[in-house]
């Protein structure tokens, strides 16, 4: 009986793993428009990137500030692989990035190491 | 005190030398005074107290550097800013500083970028924001990398703290988590022994929730953002242990057997500390694979002497504009980049470009900053300065190049994604398995097995595996004067079968030099090339300057010519002294009534070696015959022989015509030439290449190779040659010698054979180690392993990963190759 109940909570507990790390998707947070068209958006870099999922259109040009509040070497660095950005991120300077997506889809944006990870989803 | 009007520097009147008719001035030294004698009115312009100007010239000579010139601009880091309207302040306050034309405030960064005439004081600028009530002060180069270093130290040293205090802890749990191993520990289930626990739960705790806290708010941290990683692993591994062994201690009616009250607070306490130890190691460790980064940012010179209204002060070096006037004493670091404008001397560029011997530097000639002057007083014009100097661009390339991504990480990043939350499904798997079907006491094999699981798991290893290493090989080729721009650039590096080498500039020197001197009749070679190159002196045609310079190679007298006369593309005539000296090719001479047919043979033989042949003819008759040639550098043959003992095809691509493209490869030893081949077809070329399957390898350095250097799988620009060429190519040889490619090449292969170590091992220990914890050798051998060494293998393996990039930091470059006969 107890058996039967351990494995119906671990079956439960691995479904809710698969479900909240790999299937759930986020909405995301909608760049700001700012002066001569540029899309904004300020990223705070503290054991993870918040917001981690930032909304953008093609075709006009994106500014994500980077702002780190640790020390952890692990978030020193920022690289947007699609668009080429490598950036260093400063403890507590905010850092701007600027491209622009010419295409929609979803890009990484992630620590050098690949271990923080955000998305910039291009519509 | 004067002041030398040579070189500027300002002289006491004890060591002072002077010049008769000019009582006001004084000279450093006999060449200052020489070169005053020679032509005074050169140095006593309108602007007297100012600097010579610059040779003609000069500025073409500026060829290294890496970009455009622009208008001095200093960058000044600001403090006192609230909102986004001070921004507009401090932009018109700047803007009122005479000589502003453009100021810039960034709100974000808090940073203003001035562009202004030159002339314009750092100083004026800075009063005129602090007069609008803000602070400000020059952007000092590499002043984020120590508050960033700060920040590392302050890490490190927490960790130790929290280190320690886990590792006290832990001694005492150990020893009463044992009473059968260790005498002295009151017997399971006794009342002292459970007080005793009892104090173990309470010192755990605060063991996680003190030394293990970076844990606990990183996988929280992590967690919202819909991830995990090695914090989310540790810390449901060690509370997972702490609170089994909390319900162990706390509820006893809860396990039906006696036997199953077991703890682990030992598993809690020792693994905090030995991966709270490694993760200050990993810091360390870290730390240096970015050592190449700052001792490249370590070069920069601190301090600048300057002319500045005819004073010589010293200013510190972000201070320096544009145009100003630099003075450079021997053994001085050059502070910024210029041309040189007085003076002579033997600069070492070893740190920029890694060539070993000293570089000769006269007027006219570019310096670099950052190198060290040997010998020589000389005074330069600063043509760039601050961020865009050769260095603070070369440091700007490497910090790019070492966080951009090689194509394999793009593959290990799709398996580290996953990774975090497999290692959790799988310990609960592990538990499961262990519940259902392990040995008794289940609960505990299942509690053991699983927290082991979560501890021994190491996304670490693998994520750093890579950038590790790539920063340690990128770092090392800015040593050797390799720029690499990318990850990708130098992981394809490796795969290079074919290497396509430009000719001109490339293989050659691309300037024409004397290469032979043949006589005909009764005069010696000297008597021809003295007579030649002084009816040359008067020429501008660039072999008229080969013959010029190869006659003062050789320490003869040149005289100026008279009666000098040039028939563009066929000769010239001069009177030199007595004699009347005639030169030009053959039917030149027929023109001139001179008989040259015994020249012939010498003029076709010479003509298949690839060299351009000119007939001399004193007096009216035949002297001999004088060639000119591009000559090859003299590092080509030896790298090329090198290209070859690496396996590479080596091809030479040139718009020559093939009778002299097949000369020069034939003085080098390459074998296969496309010759006449129009700029805009090597692209076409290179693309032919890789249709045969080829890994190709570009290097050329004008602006006609751009395009080929984009199509190769990968570009070299040579660092001598033109700024597109730069742009367009993957890899700078800064020194411009075609052993870069060797070097290159070799780093590569030493970068990727790094990753790959790295790479295997980290697969390899989490694909054997997750396993083992899960107990897969229990049922065949009865092994099970410990948390606790789960808990120290985890910590080390990154340290591991670190240190085998660091093995990179040793590399020393392909052994050089002598060139053999």
């Amino acid at each position: 009986m107890i058996k039967v109940l351990v494995d119906i909570i671990g079956l439960g507990a691995i479904g809710a793993i698969v479900w909240y790390f790999w299937l759930s998707r986020r909405q995301g947070t909608a760049a700001t428009v700012g002066a001569g068209g540029v899309q904004e958006a300020f990223i705070l870099v503290k054991g993870g990137y918040s917001p981690d999922t930032v909304r953008v259109a093609s075709g006009s040009p994106v500014r994500l500030m980077f702002n780190r509040q640790e020390a952890d070497p692990c978030s020193e660095r920022v690289v947007i692989d699609a668009f080429g950005v490598s950036a260093d991120l400063p403890e507590g300077d905010t850092v701007p990035v600027e491209f622009t997506p010419t295409q929609p889809g979803e890009f990484e944006f992630a620590c050098q190491m690949g271990m923080l990870r955000g998305k910039l989803i291009v519509t | 005190m004067r002041r030398d009007p040579v070189c500027g520097m300002t002289v006491g009147e004890g060591s002072l030398l002077t010049v008769d008719g000019y009582p006001e001035y004084g000279f450093c030294s006999d060449m200052c005074r020489h070169r005053f004698n020679a032509d005074p009115s050169r140095y006593l312009g309108p602007a007297d107290a100012g600097a010579p100007e610059a040779a003609p010239g000069a500025e073409s000579a500026t060829r290294t550097a890496v970009m455009t010139v622009r208008a001095p601009s200093v960058q000044l880091s600001l403090t006192g800013m609230t909102c986004a309207s001070c921004v507009t302040t401090i932009e018109r306050a700047l803007h009122e500083v005479p000589g502003v034309l453009e100021a810039r405030v960034n709100f974000a960064s808090e940073e203003a970028t001035v562009e202004m005439a030159s002339g314009v004081e750092v100083e004026r600028l800075i009063s005129a924001i602090t007069d609008a009530g803000y602070g400000a002060r020059p952007l000092a180069e590499g002043s984020d990398d120590d508050a960033e270093q700060a920040g590392r130290r302050k890490l490190y040293r927490s960790l130790l703290h929290k280190f320690w205090f886990a590792a006290v802890v832990s001694l005492p749990v150990i020893y009463f988590s044992y009473p059968e191993l260790f005498p002295g520990v009151p017997e399971k289930g006794s009342a002292a022994l459970n007080l005793i626990w009892g104090a173990m739960a309470v010192s755990t705790l605060a063991v996680m929730a003190w030394s293990g806290s970076q844990f606990f708010t990183g996988a929280w941290a992590a967690f919202r953002h819909r991830s995990a990683n090695m914090n989310t692993l540790i810390a449901v591994g060690i509370s997972a242990a702490w609170l089994y062994s909390t319900v162990a201690l706390l509820f006893p009616g809860f396990f039906p057997e006696a036997r199953l009250r077991d703890v682990f607070f030992d598993v809690t306490a020792v693994v905090t500390a030995l991966v709270v130890l490694g993760s200050a190691l990993e810091i360390r460790a870290r730390a240096r694979t970015s050592e190449a980064l700052k001792k490249l940012i370590g070069l920069q010179a601190k301090t600048a002497r300057v002319i500045r209204d005819g004073l010589e002060i010293e200013i510190p070096v972000s201070q320096v504009v544009v145009d100003d006037v630099v003075i450079v004493r021997p053994g001085d670091k050059i502070p910024v980049d210029g041309v040189v404008v007085a003076g002579v001397s033997a600069v070492d560029e070893s740190m920029v470009t890694g060539e070993s011997m000293p570089v000769e530097k006269s007027e006219g000639a570019s310096v670099i900053g950052a190198t060290i002057n040997q010998t020589g007083f000389f005074r330069f014009r600063a043509t760039r300065v601050g961020r865009d100097t050769m260095l603070a661009q070369i440091v700007q390339m490497v910090r790019d190049a070492q966080g951009s991504k090689a194509p394999i990480q793009r593959t290990v990043d799709k398996v580290s994604g996953y990774f975090a939350p497999a290692v959790m499904i799988t310990a609960i798997a592990t538990f499961m398995v262990w519940f259902s079907f392990g040995p008794s006491p289940a609960t505990v094999f299942a509690v053991i097995t699983a927290v082991t699981v979560l501890v021994i798991a190491c996304p670490c290893a693998l994520g750093l595996a890579t950038p590790t290493s790539l920063m340690v090989g990128i770092g090392k080729g800015a040593e050797h004067g390799i720029l690499i721009k990318s990850g990708d650039a130098l992981e394809t590096a490796h795969r290079i079968d074919t290497v396509v080498l430009d000719k001109t500039g490339t293989v050659t020197r691309g300037k024409p030099a004397l290469t032979d001197v043949v006589v005909i009749g009764g005069f010696t070679e000297d008597e021809v090339l003295a007579l030649a190159a002084s009816a040359e002196t008067g020429s501008e045609h660039p072999l008229g300057d080969a013959i010029v310079k190869g006659a003062s190679s050789r320490n003869l007298d040149v005289l100026d010519p008279e009666d000098f006369e040039a028939t563009p593309g066929h000769g010239i005539s001069a009177r030199v002294g007595t004699r009347f000296v005639v030169l030009g090719n053959r039917k030149f001479m027929a023109d001139r009534g001179v008989a040259a047919g015994e020249a012939d043979p010498v003029v076709e033989r010479l003509a298949d070696e690839g060299k351009t042949a000119m007939v001399v003819a004193v007096d009216g008759s035949l002297a001999g015959v004088l060639a000119v040639a591009d000559t090859v550098k003299e590092d080509s043959v030896a790298a090329i022989r090198s290209l070859h003992d690496l396996r590479l095809e080596v091809v030479m691509i040139t718009g020559d015509n093939r009778r002299t493209a097949d000369a020069i490869a034939r003085q080098v030893g390459i074998d296969r030439v496309l010759a006449e081949v129009l700029p805009e077809d090597k692209a076409n070329q290179v693309k032919l290449l890789q249709a045969e399957g080829r890994v190709v390898a570009m290097v050329g350095d004008g602006i006609n190779d751009a395009p080929a250097l984009a199509q190769a799988d990968v570009g070299m620009a040579m660092g001598t040659g033109t700024d597109v060429a730069m742009e367009s190519g993957d890899i700078t040889l800064v020194k411009g010698s075609l052993t870069g490619i060797v070097t290159a090449i070799a780093l590569s292969k030493a970068t990727i054979r790094n990753v790959h170590q790295n790479l295997v091992g980290a697969l390899a220990y989490n694909t054997l180690g997750i396993p083992i914890a899960a107990g897969v050798l229990y049922p065949f051998f009865g092994l099970l392993l410990s948390p606790i060494l789960a808990g120290a293998a985890m910590a080390f393996s990154s340290v591991t990963v670190v240190s085998n990039a660091n093995r990179l930091r040793g590399w020393r470059g392909p052994a050089p190759k002598e060139a053999r006969a």
